[in-house]
């Protein structure tokens, strides 16, 4: 094949995904920077020019920083905990515990159900009085809580659910990544006379930080672009207590219709992934060095 | 596969104890949805063993919605997109692959911008583009943003890769224009990679809700998920029983070919994973 029927060939057949991937992916962010700068349009008046006037809002606006400190909180104690407990699981269903099969599916079912789905569950078993966890803390003498309904817990009740749902998808590729590891490491460990602890934190772990930096990016991805159930189980509220920012990106476009508004916010998360895409290669370079 | 650190004893009650205890707590959800959705309303906390089986909050609850409809809707969005991804992948990830032209590392990278802006973050300017092209408030406006997967295109480029270039290039002797290498050699080689990315393509739109929601606005269009939600937080009254038991509805079909095909799911969402 001659160079220029290998450009003509090259360039065919990238060009459907390329359009594609232009007008739902490139188009809208370089629209939503543009966008940022403009007025929201109202029936016979255009869009106008009006220059950081969107991001002096967003800057006064107190549930803005409400919706971006809530989602920081909500990455802080989503992550962590899904990823920890993502490896206990794995650990475990890889070892020669008794119904590992059992475990494993146990673990990783709350991955295949749909996000919409578990949190109509998760909102009944958070129903106050007449939901499973107050029947359960009844029997232990605790008295009645508004859980979703209170500023102080409902935070806390979102992030049980997406460590519930995550965790076990977590699990997989650490699984992956521990079956995959040389048998004769632990052999020669224990030769040495390396404790199971020490094992684990001198070479397992080291060896899992590929996995876990992949499944990291996932985590952080995801803590800023799941918010299905918040949609379902407290819209935000109460008092902006789960705002998260695009659940507020949506409010704003979609219950508001303030579109340059929206796009400013947009902008913000957009800024949020980059940072998370640049300290991704920058810790690439740097740290994980096993393959 | 002997473990050396297998543990023993005590410990070993410990973990497994531990283990299963997590298990049980992970089943938990869902097995109190089961409980409520099969017995009739007034045991829907009652746990007793005597309370009876009822498919009545079933009957109900696709009565009460065009349930019908919503899961034609959701099985051709699934189907549609997976087809649409299926082919644009391949083709691009044939081209980043195989062939040498200008531009290929500043494209490839620009497609996997899209891996970290996936559409569900664009859904102010997706709407605006789908107004514009009139395509709101249809099946084909919900698939259309994910079409072009940034994630399919690395998956299958490290795929081909793989493949020997001598097999290639005895297709190519024997007469094989590009399309028909790709169809005989690479395709069929990728078959297991093709398996594992449909699994994670299908669940993934199956269970997709937030730009569903936005750009659908009547029964003929909305996917089961929005389907659920405007159901739940309708005005019929909050009876739990008859909603969980719509939330099953929803789920079970995938759940149903998880549990039939557990291990090629597992398996598809681990290949998925490891780049």
């Amino acid at each position: 094949m001659t160079r220029t029927t290998q450009w003509f060939y090259g360039w065919l057949l990238l060009l459907p995904a390329a359009a594609l991937l232009a007008l739902f992916t490139h188009y809208p962010v370089v629209a939503t920077l543009w966008h940022s700068f403009l007025s929201t349009p109202k029936g016979s008046r255009p869009a106008v020019w009006v220059g950081l006037d969107n991001y002096r809002q967003l800057a006064e606006d107190p549930i803005f920083w409400q919706a971006l400190v809530n989602n920081l909180w909500f990455a802080l104690g989503t992550i962590p905990a899904s990823i920890a407990l993502a490896l206990l699981m794995a650990v475990w269903v890889n070892g020669r515990l008794a119904g590992r099969g059992f475990l494993r599916l146990a673990y990783f079912t709350p991955t295949v159900l749909p996000m919409i789905a578990v949190a109509n569950i998760w909102l009944f078993f958070y129903t106050p009085e007449y939901g499973l966890l107050e029947k359960a803390l009844a029997v232990f003498g605790a008295g009645t809580h508004n859980w979703l309904g209170s500023k102080n817990t409902a935070l806390a009740c979102l992030m049980v659910v997406t460590v519930w749902k995550e965790a076990g998808f977590f699990m997989i590729f650490y699984l992956a990544a521990l079956q995959s590891m040389s048998p004769y490491l632990a052999e020669a460990a224990a030769i040495e006379g390396a404790s199971r602890g020490h094992f684990f934190r001198r070479v397992t772990f080291p060896l899992l930080m590929p996995t876990t930096l992949f499944v990291l990016v996932n985590a952080v991805i995801n803590a800023f672009r799941l918010v299905d159930h918040v949609v379902v189980m407290t819209r935000g509220g109460p008092d902006n207590a789960t705002a998260l920012l695009l659940y507020y990106i949506y409010a704003i476009g979609f219950r508001f219709w303030d579109s340059a508004y929206a796009a400013a916010l947009t902008m913000v998360l957009l800024a949020l992934l980059a940072a998370a895409a640049l300290a991704q290669f920058w810790f690439l370079e740097r740290k994980v060095h096993y393959q | 596969m002997t473990h050396i650190y297998a543990t023993r004893g005590v410990t070993r009650a410990l973990e497994t104890g531990g283990a299963w205890l997590l298990g049980v707590l992970w089943l938990l959800p869902l097995l109190y949805a089961a409980w409520t959705a099969f017995h009739p309303a007034e045991f829907s906390t009652r746990f007793v063993p005597t309370a009876p089986l009822t498919l009545e909050n079933f009957e109900k609850a696709w009565a009460a919605a065009p349930f019908a409809r919503y899961f034609v809707n959701t099985m051709a969005l699934v189907t549609m997109v997976l087809a649409a991804q299926l082919v644009l992948v391949t083709l691009a990830a044939y081209a980043f692959a195989r062939f040498e032209f200008p531009g290929r590392n500043v494209l490839f990278a620009l497609v996997l911008v899209q891996l970290m802006v996936m559409p569900d973050v664009l859904i102010v300017e997706n709407y605006q583009t789908m107004t514009t092209l009139g395509l709101k408030d249809t099946i084909l406006a919900i698939g259309l943003p994910y079409m072009a997967s940034a994630f399919g295109i690395f998956l299958l480029r490290q795929t081909f890769k793989t493949v020997p270039r001598e097999l290639d290039e005895a297709a190519r002797i024997e007469g094989c224009g590009p399309l028909a290498v790709l169809w005989k050699v690479y395709v069929p080689l990728a078959r297991p990679v093709y398996l594992a990315y449909a699994l994670v393509s299908v669940s993934y739109h199956w269970n997709n809700f937030l730009w569903p929601l936005i750009i659908t606005n009547s029964v003929e269009s909305r996917p089961l998920t929005v389907g659920l939600q405007v159901f739940s937080s309708g005005d019929q009254g909050i009876d739990w029983s008859i909603i969980t038991a719509a939330t099953l509805l929803t789920a079970a079909p995938l759940l149903l070919a998880f549990l039939l095909f557990q291990r090629q799911f597992v398996q598809s969402f681990m290949r998925a994973g490891i780049r």
